[in-house]
């Protein structure tokens, strides 16, 4: 049975809210999705999802918390501790099992609400082996972009292309907290409190609020929204410990895109797309993405950067939403918002960054320090 | 829909603190899943983790610290939370990935290390309320869900002693599981009934205990059942529900489990069952205190409303009653990992259906069992009914 996206809700990303709590920013994003599709949730939707952690929510049992703003109560709704995109999945399951035929998944970001989120982030390391070796988690990130530096042979000066021209492609994203003129240069003269990693290669956290309601195929032809198919969807971790991963090419980048490109049926990515949206939590992360996914050659990100491939009229408009460097990094709903866009994108509708005749998308996800987990999905005009 | 079934499960020993970390309970609990479906870990597909609060075992994102001793590793792997009803919901998520088609085998893995949190688990519970309106009044789950079992035994009239009847059954039955914490064989009425007051109704021996635990299932679908020749050690899950409930707990009445209620109409209704209590044979509601067990009873459909304690002073829930009601032993007595408590619910449907229970297994032939869970804030519940 074909799945489809048959409403987006994106609420405007800002560095914080005051104005919201996290409860009033998920009925915002939520009814803007609703009002997309021309659904009410009290009746029209068969299963909820929100996708969030604790410890970013400062609850001892963030679940509780969720029904009422969504519409959702007295209803099936769970919570996924993971990222949008795995969020999706489930969602997806659910309609090819038959359990149900509308869904709607949600996830957002509070973060102006965590007032140590250096210190949340250490938290998730390994309790006896890493976390008491202190320091800003940032290092890891360090590290890592050494690494792949170092294996796959590009340079920190194509990771400053990345960051440049993201946070300039979000100018055009009204929804984008980050926008700024910046050049490469001025990244490579920013401190490299993480060396090599520089402060302006990371992404720094945003509020935002996305919600995507899905439909089975008939369900979805009587909403009022196109539908934009989901054409394949896969997920994986690597380990958890630091010390046993692998840190040049993400492999769970590499096996959640198999997983969808086998459920798309997709042999060659490398030409399959008009779209890309891929993390970019940090620089140095959109190029290694691109290259686990097999969108570029290895070693090759980096020059399709700098040749302008990546930009939005070029070879492979990679990230013209901004990614997570030009709108914020909305934690895990960071995938779930590349989702979006690219239906929007899909759709026609995505305004001043609108790519000319997107018909198919990629979008991946990480969900960032310290984990190696991260999913994909493929998105299209046809089922 | 393609046809789903439990193939294999395990669990460890249910403890107040055990000497292993959360990962390597997780590991026996899958290693001992797998050896029963005869499989390893090559032949699984999808991983899903379960686990409650990640302030009991004091890391960020508990889900990912935990998957290399699920399994998990280089692998879709997926983590659901829904609070206590964590126990039972993994496995509804386990029977998506498998009936849509995305994995053929599914493990489902459940940890729960509540020592850790220190000097006791109930702290994390100060943490699970709205910032403004309830938190401030400092409640801890013991007084909520005492004012839940007031209001229960108010509506009803229901006398303590019928309440209390059920921890008696429940402790007495852990005495056959290998994994109890609790098992008394001599426990009587009267030792619960004068066990120390917590707050009024809820004493001390109405409750169940802070555990230290894992458990797992290995789900399979109709083809892998048939070519790895698992006919004889298969159950099917056969129909599953789930709801929650609003936020705002103070907003209901707290005599009747309405999401609980919910959530059996869904999974029955998928199973084809129009009268529960005549189709179903025995079940494995959620126990974590004793007056749960008969909220939870009628909640499922399977006694009238005010009616469950009735039934256990019958005797009609015991093991060898006519409707045998958690012949595991339940939280009460085998303990309360959180969502480790899958091994006593959707382990125990399994065990019973497919005649592993050995010293517990119930003494009538038995072809389908319920099981359900319970969580958040008196909010939410999940259903499974499993057939041989």
């Amino acid at each position: 049975m074909k799945v489809g996206i048959v409403g987006v809700g994106i609420t405007p990303f800002r560095p914080s809210t005051p104005e919201f709590s996290w409860k009033e920013l998920m009925y915002d994003g939520a009814q803007r999705a609703y009002a997309d599709a021309g659904i009410d949730p009290r009746t029209d939707v068969d299963s909820f999802i929100t996708c969030a952690e604790d410890y970013y929510e400062g609850f001892g049992i963030f679940d509780e918390f969720t029904p009422d703003q969504l519409g959702a109560v007295l209803r099936p709704m769970h919570t996924v501790g993971g990222d949008g995109i795995q969020g999706l999945a489930n969602a997806y399951m659910q309609i090819q099992s038959g359990l149900a035929e509308v869904v709607v998944v949600e996830s957002h970001s509070k973060a102006s609400d965590i007032l140590t989120f250096n210190g949340i982030v250490a938290h998730g390391l390994d309790p006896i082996w890493n976390k008491p070796l202190g320091g800003h988690p940032n290092y890891i990130a360090g590290l890592e972009m050494d690494a792949f530096l170092r294996g796959s042979g590009n340079t920190a000066k194509d990771c400053a292309h990345i960051a440049a021209g993201n946070r300039q492609a979000a100018l055009l994203n009204s929804a984008a907290a980050y926008g700024a003129r910046v050049t490469p240069e001025q990244v490579t003269a920013s401190p490299a409190l993480w060396a090599p990693l520089r402060s302006l290669d990371a992404s720094v956290p945003a509020d935002g609020c996305v919600v995507l309601v899905l439909a089975g195929e008939k369900a979805a032809h009587k909403m009022e929204a196109p539908p934009v198919w989901i054409q394949g969807i896969g997920w994986a971790s690597d380990s958890p410990s630091l010390e046993t991963r692998e840190w040049v090419s993400p492999q769970y980048a590499r096996l959640a895109a198999a997983m969808a490109y086998r459920l798309a049926k997709v042999r060659a990515p490398a030409g399959a797309f008009d779209l890309a949206e891929v993390d970019d939590k940090f620089s140095y992360k959109e190029l290694q993405h691109l290259e686990a996914l097999g969108l570029a050659k290895r070693g090759q990100s980096g020059k399709m950067a700098r040749r302008g491939d990546l930009d939005g009229n070029g070879r492979l408009p990679t990230n013209v939403s901004g990614g997570s460097l030009g709108c914020g990094n909305v934690l895990d709903a960071s995938g779930l918002h590349r989702a979006a866009e690219a239906a929007l994108q899909i759709r026609g509708d995505a305004g001043k960054h609108q790519v000319d005749g997107a018909k198919r998308a990629v979008v991946q996800s990480w969900r960032g320090l310290p984990t190696a987990t991260g999913a994909v999905a493929i998105l299209g005009a046809s089922g | 829909m393609r046809k789903v079934a439990v193939v294999g499960a395990g669990m460890t020993l249910f403890r107040r603190r055990l000497q292993e970390t959360g990962k390597e309970l997780s590991f026996e609990a899958t290693r001992m899943a797998l050896d029963a479906a005869k499989m390893e870990i090559g032949d699984v597909d999808a991983v899903i983790h379960g686990t409650a609060p990640d302030a009991f075992d004091g890391v960020h994102m508990k889900g990912e610290y935990l998957l290399d001793g699920s399994g998990g590793r280089r692998k879709p792997y997926m983590r659901v939370f829904t609070g206590g009803g964590t126990g039972v919901f993994s496995t509804i998520a386990g029977y998506w990935h498998v009936a849509s088609g995305l994995a053929d085998v599914a493990l489902v893995v459940n940890e729960e290390k509540m020592s850790s949190c220190q000097p006791h688990p109930q702290s994390v519970f100060a943490h699970i309320w709205d910032p403004i309106l309830d938190r401030p009044l400092k409640p801890n789950l013991v007084w909520i869900f005492a004012m839940e079992m007031n209001r229960y035994m108010t509506v009803h009239g229901i006398p303590y002693e019928d309440i209390a009847r059920v921890a008696v059954k429940n402790k007495r039955n852990a005495v056959g599981h290998p994994c109890a914490q609790l098992a008394d064989p001599n426990i009587t009425l009267e030792d619960v009934m004068n066990s120390e007051l917590m707050a009024w109704p809820v004493r001390r021996l109405d409750i169940s205990p802070p555990s230290d635990g894992a458990a797992a299932v290995v789900l399979a679908s109709e083809d892998v059942v048939r070519k790895r020749k698992l006919r004889d050690q298969a159950a099917w899950i056969k129909g599953v529900g789930w709801c929650i409930d609003s936020t705002m707990w103070t907003d209901r009445d707290l005599f009747f489990p309405e999401y609980v209620n919910r959530a059996a109409k869904m999974a029955y209704k998928q199973a084809k069952i129009t009268s529960p209590r005549k189709e179903i044979d025995f079940a494995e509601p959620y126990d974590p205190f004793d007056y749960k067990e008969l909220h939870h009873l009628e909640g499922l459909g399977l006694a009238d409303k005010g009616k469950a304690g009735l039934m256990t002073r019958e005797g009609i829930t015991e093991r060898d009653g006519d409707f045998p009601v958690c012949p595991s032993g339940g939280l009460l007595g085998v303990g309360n990992p959180i969502a480790a408590t899958l091994g006593l619910k959707v382990g125990e449907l399994y065990w019973q259906l497919t005649g592993q229970a050995g010293k517990r297994q119930i003494p009538n032939e038995v072809h389908t069992g319920v099981t359900q869970a319970w969580g958040d804030l008196m909010q939410y519940g999940c259903v499974v009914v499993m057939g041989a």
